[in-house]
């Protein structure tokens, strides 16, 4: 069952702070509305894993792995492979973040990011097809967030990315219905790079990219997925408060715009 | 603009859903309504009242929430050492203390056990609520104490003023046409005692009437008719008040 | 076993859809109130192939204590399945989807409930999905506005919500379950009309940036037609308690 969450720790005091800072259009960091903090993103970190990123946004930390092994399609779509996204909110990110399996913020979170990888079709899953109807690859991205300090949707969606973007599988060969794995290997094949934008909604406005003390004022939070083509490819709302049509469809302007910056760095380290 | 523009969309005594349009313009916004700049709104489903300027809405339905003063009749559900738990019917468990109860500080808990026990129906008053404690009872007064005999009902809180009536009229009225006694607790529960179980049948099917038809018009009549044609005469039963 | 098939064509040579509706077109919607006997408050809609019962029990007293919020009732909500209402049956563990629905169901009734008037207490609104046919959580949440008004809670309005989406790359609205899997994008939203508020929104699929504006308004339209059925249906039930006179004899409600 869902249930209203406790308010957060934090003091009136503070929360009040942020309003106030809001109503001048102003941030407790002194950035712009539409700015994020500083990225960094390190890939090919976990060489177990068919490819790895670690993201720092602030000082949000995520670290994603992804791992190509064999299986099974699902009926109704033999031909193609598997993508799953799971998302770990690691208790040592956050003091109220609890062992046990996950929640609905870390279902909602891994929704959200697999959403926008599937519905850009990012993973190329036509060409993860080894034996149809028989034998696929699953691609399994699992988010690990490793410290958090807001603005886990776009930290983890950037990682997932910069993972997949530099992962690798083995090359193989049919041999009687067998398969057999070469030593070498070719990268996966991922088709587009789907940016999400997340906006906190803090007294009257939004803020890109807010930091914990935004999400813990805030009313409520809209993440805009956008393609590479700037298609709109993914959106979720979430939190107790209400947005209004105009400032979505502002929203989707900014996402749009920001998501190209984005994608340019998030390219960039992952060549 | 000129102060004097007043729209009223909904009429007076009619039915009304959460968030809808009664009026625009300079009217007050009065219980269970909301104003957002020129316009008030309903917060919940009822009847539309407007006195003066004043918008209120009756609801239909909602749950009792303790007020100081209340006539309650609850249930005990639990004993403590301090005093029990008793059910009355609010989304805020009530406690009857012990010293509430008793005319000394402190009790143990075989005398408590033995005052009243799970299962108990009580009449009781709120002496204290606000929304940060539960509500404390008394049974200190005349009339409060453990109920031991008639018969108990449930109706939603919110018809508790239609079954009383204006200055009590309805109710007045329920007692003398059915010789029986009726003690009405705001918390929507109905304690009827009377001499023959038929009669307590007849005053149990009116005041489900009452509930079902607060809001109408006629519905003195009608229950004075339910009576007459039901009723097996029989005498007042002595005791307890309203 | 599964006896679904890919569409030829979601949009036929006359623009319309495969049931017959155009793109603005909602399907026929039936809303009931007060349809249990021991729920607070009770609602069950019909919409196509839809039918979802919701139950709703408070303000009452909260377990687990911990949960108490001391200036406000806690809102839970669970949103789920029955293992016969898809094609192929569903496993009845809650799964993640579930499990997520319930959360945007949650926080898209939250603003309009004045849960401040209830501290220390739970309004518990329980959605059970009997048959699903796309569009569930917005069906879930405009049954669940009329049984939260039904249990007599405070609210600043009552929450409405549909669909929209693309499909044979036409821009549509209440889109049915074949749409949503064959479509182009999926967009349900759910809306407080007189405040103009949007308190659901989540996407599925491409859209154009101009596409995404058309189906937020084409939804928001839909929002607000659905709220004129759903006072509709308030009036029907309780008509009869307010004056003396025969309710009217229907409740149905459809486009």
């Amino acid at each position: 069952m869902s249930a209203t969450p406790k308010t957060s720790g934090m003091a009136k005091l503070e929360r009040d702070a942020v309003l106030e800072l809001a109503s001048k259009n102003r941030r407790l960091d002194g950035r712009a509305l539409t700015d994020y903090r500083k990225i960094k993103i390190e890939t090919g970190i976990i060489e177990k894993a068919n490819g790895s990123a670690q993201v720092t946004l602030g000082k949000t930390k995520v670290m994603v792995g992804v791992k190509v092994q064999m299986g099974s399609p699902f009926p109704d779509t033999p031909n193609e492979g598997v993508q799953t996204v799971n998302v770990e909110l690691t208790p040592l990110a956050y003091p109220t973040f609890e062992t046990g399996p996950p929640g609905e913020n870390a279902i909602e979170l891994a929704r959200i990011v697999d959403r926008n990888l599937r519905e850009s079709k990012a993973i190329d899953v036509t060409k993860l097809c080894i034996t149809p109807g028989n034998k696929v690859f699953v691609v399994f991205v699992d988010i690990n967030v490793l410290d958090h300090d807001g603005n886990l949707i776009d930290a983890s969606t950037y990682a997932a990315l910069a993972a997949l973007m530099t992962g690798k599988f083995p090359e193989y060969e049919l041999k009687d219905g067998e398969v057999i794995f070469k030593d070498s290997f070719q990268p996966l094949p991922i088709n587009n790079h789907p940016v999400p934008v997340t906006f906190a909604k803090v007294g009257k406005i939004l803020v890109a990219d807010p930091c914990l003390k935004e999400e813990e004022a805030m009313s409520a939070r809209l993440t805009v997925g956008i393609d590479k083509d700037d298609f709109v490819c993914a959106m979720q709302k979430g939190g107790i408060g209400e947005l209004d049509s105009n400032e979505i469809k502002a929203a989707v302007e900014t996402a749009i715009n920001k998501s190209r910056e984005l994608r340019g760095i998030i390219t960039e380290a992952s060549k | 603009m000129s102060g004097a523009s007043l729209t009223m969309y909904a009429q007076k005594k009619q039915l009304v859903t959460p968030g809808e349009l009664l009026a625009q313009g300079d009217y007050y916004p009065d219980l269970n309504t909301f104003k957002i700049g020129n316009s008030v709104y309903s917060t919940i489903l009822g009847i539309s009242d407007l006195r003066e300027n004043r918008l209120s809405v009756v609801p239909l339905k909602h749950c009792y929430i303790p007020s100081v003063g209340d006539l309650v009749i609850g249930t005990i559900v639990d004993i403590g050492m301090s005093g029990w738990s008793v059910d009355i019917n609010s989304p805020y468990p009530a406690l009857l203390l012990a010293t509430e109860v008793l005319n000394r500080q402190h009790s143990q808990r075989t005398e408590t056990d033995r005052i009243f026990s799970v299962g108990d129906l009580v009449k009781a008053k709120v002496i204290a609520f606000d929304r940060t404690r539960d509500p404390l009872l008394t049974v200190k007064d005349r009339g409060l104490g453990k109920v031991t005999h008639g018969r108990v009902m449930k109706i939603s809180a919110s018809k508790i003023p239609s079954l009383i009536g204006k200055e009590g009229s309805m109710i007045s009225m329920l007692k003398k046409e059915s010789s029986c006694s009726l003690s009405v607790g705001q918390n929507g529960i109905v304690l009827v005692t009377c001499e023959s179980p038929e009669n307590e049948e007849l005053v149990m099917d009116v005041v489900k009437m009452i509930e079902r038809e607060a809001h109408t018009h006629g519905l003195t009549d009608r229950v004075l008719d339910m009576i007459k044609k039901g009723r097996k005469g029989g005498k007042v039963v002595e005791g307890e008040g309203p | 076993m599964s006896k679904e098939k890919a569409p030829e064509r979601l949009i036929d040579d006359s623009g319309l859809r495969i049931d017959g509706r155009r793109p603005e077109d909602l399907r026929p919607i039936k809303l009931e109130v007060g349809v249990l006997e021991n729920a607070d408050g009770s609602a069950f809609i019909q919409q196509g192939k839809n039918k979802i019962l919701v139950g709703v029990f408070g303000p009452r007293e909260i377990h687990p204590k911990h949960m108490v919020l001391p200036d406000r009732a806690v809102i839970r909500c669970r949103y789920r399945m029955a293992p016969f209402s898809t094609e192929e049956r569903k496993n009845p563990a809650p799964s993640r989807r579930e499990i997520e629905i319930s959360k945007v169901i949650r926080e898209a009734l939250e603003p309009a409930v004045m849960s401040e008037y209830y501290p220390r207490t739970v309004i518990d609104i329980f959605i059970e999905a009997l048959q699903c046919d796309g569009g569930t959580r917005c069906a879930g949440i405009v049954a669940a506005s009329l049984a939260l008004a039904d249990a007599g809670i405070s609210m600043k309005e009552l929450v409405s919500a549909c669909s929209a989406g693309k499909v044979g790359g036409q821009v549509v609205v209440d889109l049915c379950d074949l749409e949503d899997k064959y479509g182009e994008a999926d967009l349900p939203v759910a809306l407080m009309p007189n405040l103009s508020a949007v308190t659901l929104i989540q996407m599925d699929g491409k859209l154009s940036r101009e596409e995404f504006e058309k189906a937020l308004d084409m939804a928001s339209e839909a929002c607000r037609q659905i709220r004129n059925f759903q006072a509709e249906a308030l009036r029907h039930k309780y008509q009869g308690m307010v004056d003396t006179e025969e309710p009217p004899a229907t409740g149905e409600a459809s486009k």
